[in-house]
């Protein structure tokens, strides 16, 4: 499988409350006071890859650091430490500010989760499908409306729909435009960021089968953002699962939902509802998650919460271990290795 | 997530817009009263001069005085000029010095408001030393001073209008940009290969617009009074010129003698007129505002 | 009816006077909820559930108007009631809880407040002992450390203990009658998980029935007893989940399990609901409100549509539904 993007220990950090101003900084020298403000490891040392073709999702509660990452991949914000690199250029070094005139710019897209909210109220359907053809090919009057129309043509979008504003459309016509606009420059590399939770679920399937589809078309690689576990377990084929700034649990999504072997993910496939639900008592997680703002960097990220925390836990930090084509951050995943379907 | 599937009715923006409007106007009557009572005001303003019965300069020291009846509607003033003609011809005047205040200081508050929202940083502290500085001063005593400094001529009393209202339009408009800086659309912008310049011209502008047009009608009306409250203590339009606030002062030491009408209809035209500008102001929002539409 | 129902609604029918005609968003609609029972009214947007709670609970939008039927709590009709009535009957009798809680709360005032204000009115409980109920509350709802939070303020709490706050105010009065609309939508999994068994956990302890309104029709089987499932502001089936689960009758109810991605093990077995909501402003729609766009529609669904017989265990609105005890969707979900 080759490379597409590969992701070495991207860490992104936080001053907590707003940076202290030049004079501010003075007083606190003489004060003894720290003159670092606070941080908060929104996303600490993240290393994977994503393949050509391959879709990867990406799971986490909120607080988990996940738009965080994705905004840094996607270069809306940049990164503390680390490289993103994607072919061979490494994209981390251009500051994020003057990223959108790159050359480069048009290999990463995104799908936004509201698609009201990301485009903007005042631009009709075809503006908003034009805007990246227009600055990034550079493309104009016949060729541009052509371009439009067939991308949107390829999304299942009525040309008709085209002259109407966000609020005319429905969520799933919406929800087309958003997509349309973002594979339009043909990128190699799409991050979709829960591009279906505000839809309904009849509306969903729809989305997803196009998501699908236009994959295979354009010959893109997905990364996919979700909360929703079973929607990430049909799209899938790996899964990162993050836990405040940190993964915990990497593989084959088939692999890591029927047989989870960190903690938080078992938790978490716990919780999510199921259809037919079997009635068996389900591992409940408790309580709020640690702080993330300098966090200890000896202890496990999820000591406190977990049902199993031992002294091993709260002094040496579980590395992210390889188990096949698996990865799990837990001093225990090999007692979970051997289990089959997992209930606790 | 809309629960009716949306109607084929494919509607460009002015076409909704007007379309709104109607819908604002005839469920709101009083909007419209202020519709109406606007075009009727700018009629005056452009036409007036035209086709009002007397000269407004011209003065007849015979008809001096005189009250309001079938030749001099408004009655005279103390130098038999008709008060009728003059305060008609005066909405030219006042309207202009509305007008231009409210698209001065739209042009200064407004896109220093959104740079200061936008950008933050230096921007932001610069712009808001200056608002700040603003608006320390009693706004009125504020103008006083710029016009007494500078002269009193028709731009200065425009300028110093625009001046004492910047800290409100850059406050309003820092916190519009500030809001939609983090908006989802601005970042699929800067993937869509936007720089910054043009995200804040062409994204962030266009929707801070509607909410500063709006204040833009209250702040004629206010345009309106402190230009008459200048001209009041004299530092506003001089002489003879034909101007609402300062025929109010020149009426005002009338009214004693009975003479009330010099001082009345002037008066009265200004209250219409700040009147109607606010009620357009309230007209306008409900226009504007997509969360109020039923 | 049925005997002891905490809440039975019969015949609701709610309109809104909009600028682009009157929508007809509930056409009588009618289901029941015993005491200790938690029943789901489970459907996509514009299905109208939460425009049913709002009617009940006598908060619609002014636009909003009742048209007929009737919302019987403890033998006080609901929809006929005075406001002091509805006043009095608010958080003693019914409560409810909505999907954000930061909204649903008073930002400016603490929550030991908030909780101490509902105690006060319907509690019976006096201006002295209010705040120490308060904390107990607090800790029944699993908030740790509740002496110290009672002080606190919504906007220094997640959204998971706002919830928890929202939860502990409605029950505060042990209320007979909890709606809860969309209480986790917006919540993480995890967080929704422990919720949801919170509000179970109380309901059973306090003998009260539930409404739990939500999309996610997976929530709801796992949630509740029986669902109710609604589209375009009609109840097009009621059943025990089990049973709706294993033997959906109304076309639609089939198709929205269909739908949902826990029920099949690729994309490719996944379907869509063919067709789209129907505009609930035309003056011309059809009896039933799923004929137009539904696969199985023969000449006799032009007549009204059936009404629920009173001890009725599965009702479904429909003159063609799937046969009784075909499976129709697979028993068990792959993966």
């Amino acid at each position: 499988m080759t490379v597409l993007l590969d992701v070495a220990d991207v860490s992104k950090r936080f001053s907590v409350g707003s940076a202290l101003g030049p004079w501010a900084r003075l007083k606190r020298r003489f004060s003894g006071g720290p003159e670092q403000l606070p941080k908060v490891y929104a996303v600490d040392d993240v290393s994977f890859v994503i393949g050509k073709g391959e879709t990867v999702g990406l799971v986490g509660e909120s607080g988990c650091g996940k738009s965080t990452l994705v905004r840094a991949l996607t270069r809306l914000i940049d990164v503390s430490d680390g490289t993103i690199k994607l072919g061979d250029r490494d994209l981390s070094r251009k500051a994020a500010r003057v990223f959108a005139r790159d050359r480069d710019r048009a290999r990463i897209q995104m799908v936004f989760q509201d698609a009201g909210e990301s485009v903007n109220p005042r631009f009709t359907g075809f503006d908003a499908i034009a805007d990246p053809l227009r600055r990034l090919r550079k493309l104009r009057g016949r060729a541009l409306t052509e371009r439009v129309e067939t991308v949107a043509t390829q999304c299942g979008l009525p040309l008709q729909l085209l002259t109407r504003y966000p609020h005319q459309l429905s969520g799933g016509q919406r929800a087309r435009v958003g997509i349309a606009r973002a594979i339009a420059v043909e990128p190699e590399l799409l991050v979709l960021d829960e591009p279906t939770a505000a839809l309904d679920v009849s509306v969903q399937v729809v989305i997803l089968q196009l998501l699908q589809r236009l994959k295979k078309e354009i010959g893109m690689s997905y990364l996919f953002v979700s909360h929703d576990l079973s929607v990430v377990r049909l799209l899938c084929d790996r899964v990162l699962v993050m836990y405040l700034g940190k993964i915990v649990e990497s593989g084959p999504a088939k692999d890591v939902f029927e047989n989870p072997l960190h903690p938080y993910t078992q938790a978490l496939v716990a919780a999510v509802p199921r259809l037919h639900d079997d009635g068996v008592e389900r591992l409940r997680l408790d309580g709020e998650p640690r702080s993330p703002i300098d966090p200890d960097p000896n202890v496990c990220r999820f000591y406190g919460r977990c049902p199993r925390g031992t002294d091993l836990c709260k002094t040496t930090m579980p590395m992210l271990r390889h188990f096949g084509a698996r990865q799990a951050a837990c001093h225990f995943a090999e007692d979970y290795l051997a289990k089959p379907k997992t209930t606790t | 997530m809309t629960a009716i599937t949306a109607t084929p009715r494919p509607e460009g923006g002015s076409a909704a817009l007007f379309k709104h409007a109607r819908y604002v106007v005839a469920e709101n009557p009083v909007t419209g009263f202020a519709f109406a009572l606007f075009v009727l005001i700018v009629l005056a303003a452009v036409i007036g001069p035209s086709i009002v019965p007397y000269d407004p300069l011209a003065s007849d020291t015979a008809q001096a005085l005189k009250p309001p009846s079938a030749h001099h509607w408004f009655g005279t003033d103390q130098l038999g000029r008709d008060v009728f003609s003059r305060v008609v011809v005066a909405t030219r005047l006042d309207f202009f010095i509305a007008v231009a205040s409210v698209a001065l200081v739209f042009l200064m508050g407004g896109l220093a408001g959104v740079a200061a929202g936008f950008f933050g940083g230096w921007t932001d502290r610069i712009v808001g030393r200056i608002a700040d500085t603003i608006m320390a001063f009693p706004l009125f005593v504020l103008a006083m001073g710029i016009v007494a400094a500078l002269g009193n001529t028709v731009q200065n009393i425009v300028l110093a209008t625009a001046i004492v209202n910047f800290p409100l339009y850059a406050r309003i408009a820092r916190a519009e940009a500030n809001i939609r800086r983090e908006a989802g659309f601005v970042e699929a912008a800067r993937l869509s290969g936007n720089s910054d310049w043009r995200i804040l011209a062409f994204q962030i502008l266009p929707n801070v617009f509607p909410l500063l047009v709006v204040q833009m009608s209250l702040t004629m009306g206010y345009a309106i009074l402190n230009a008459a409250g200048l001209s009041f203590i004299g530092l506003g339009v001089r002489p003879p010129t034909p101007e609402w606030g300062i025929m109010v002062a020149e009426g005002a030491a009338f009214m004693v003698s009975g003479e009330w009408w010099n001082a009345f209809f002037p008066g009265a035209a200004l209250m219409i007129a700040v009147f109607c500008f606010n009620l357009l102001g309230d007209g306008l929002r409900d226009m504007v505002d997509p969360r109020r539409r039923t | 009816m049925k005997a002891a129902s905490a809440l039975s609604v019969e015949g609701l029918s709610v309109e809104f006077r909009t600028r682009s005609g009157i929508v007809r968003a509930l056409d009588n609609v009618s289901f029941a909820v015993e005491k200790g029972e938690t029943i789901a009214l489970v459907g996509e947007s514009g299905s109208g559930k939460s425009v049913t709670a709002y009617a009940v609970m006598g908060i619609l939008d002014p636009a909003g108007k009742v048209t007929a039927g009737r919302a019987t709590l403890d033998g006080l009709d609901l929809l006929a009631a005075t406001q002091s009535q509805l006043a009095d009957v608010r958080g003693r009798k019914i409560a409810m809880i909505f999907q954000n809680p930061r909204t649903a709360l008073n930002p400016i005032r603490t929550v030991g407040r908030q909780i101490a204000d509902v105690l006060i009115r319907h509690g019976n409980v006096s201006r002295h002992d209010a705040p120490e109920k308060a904390i107990d509350m607090l800790r029944a709802v699993g908030i740790t450390d509740p002496s110290r939070r009672a002080g606190a303020y919504p906007f220094e709490m997640s959204g998971g203990m706002c919830q928890r706050v929202m939860i502990a105010i409605a029950l505060a009065a042990k209320p007979t009658l909890l709606i809860a609309d969309e209480p986790t939508t917006g919540l993480d999994v995890t967080t929704q998980a422990v919720i949801m068994d919170l509000v179970n956990d109380l309901a059973r302890e306090m003998g009260m029935g539930t409404i739990f309104i939500t999309h996610d029709l997976a929530l709801a089987g796992q949630r509740s007893s029986r669902i109710v499932v609604m589209h375009a502001g009609h109840v097009v089936e009621n059943a025990p989940t089990a049973e709706l689960f294993a033997h959906p009758r109304h076309p639609y109810t089939a198709e929205l399990i269909a739908a949902t991605p826990d029920s099949a093990a690729n994309l490719d077995e996944l379907a869509s609901i063919p067709g789209s909501l129907p505009d609930l402003r035309r003056t011309d729609l059809p009896p039933c409100r799923y004929s137009e766009r539904c696969p199985r529609k023969i000449d006799a669904c032009v007549q009204p549509l059936p009404h629920p017989a009173p001890n009725a265990v599965h009702f479904v609105a429909c003159w063609n539904p799937l046969p009784a005890g075909t499976v129709s969707v697979p028993t068990e979900s792959a993966a």
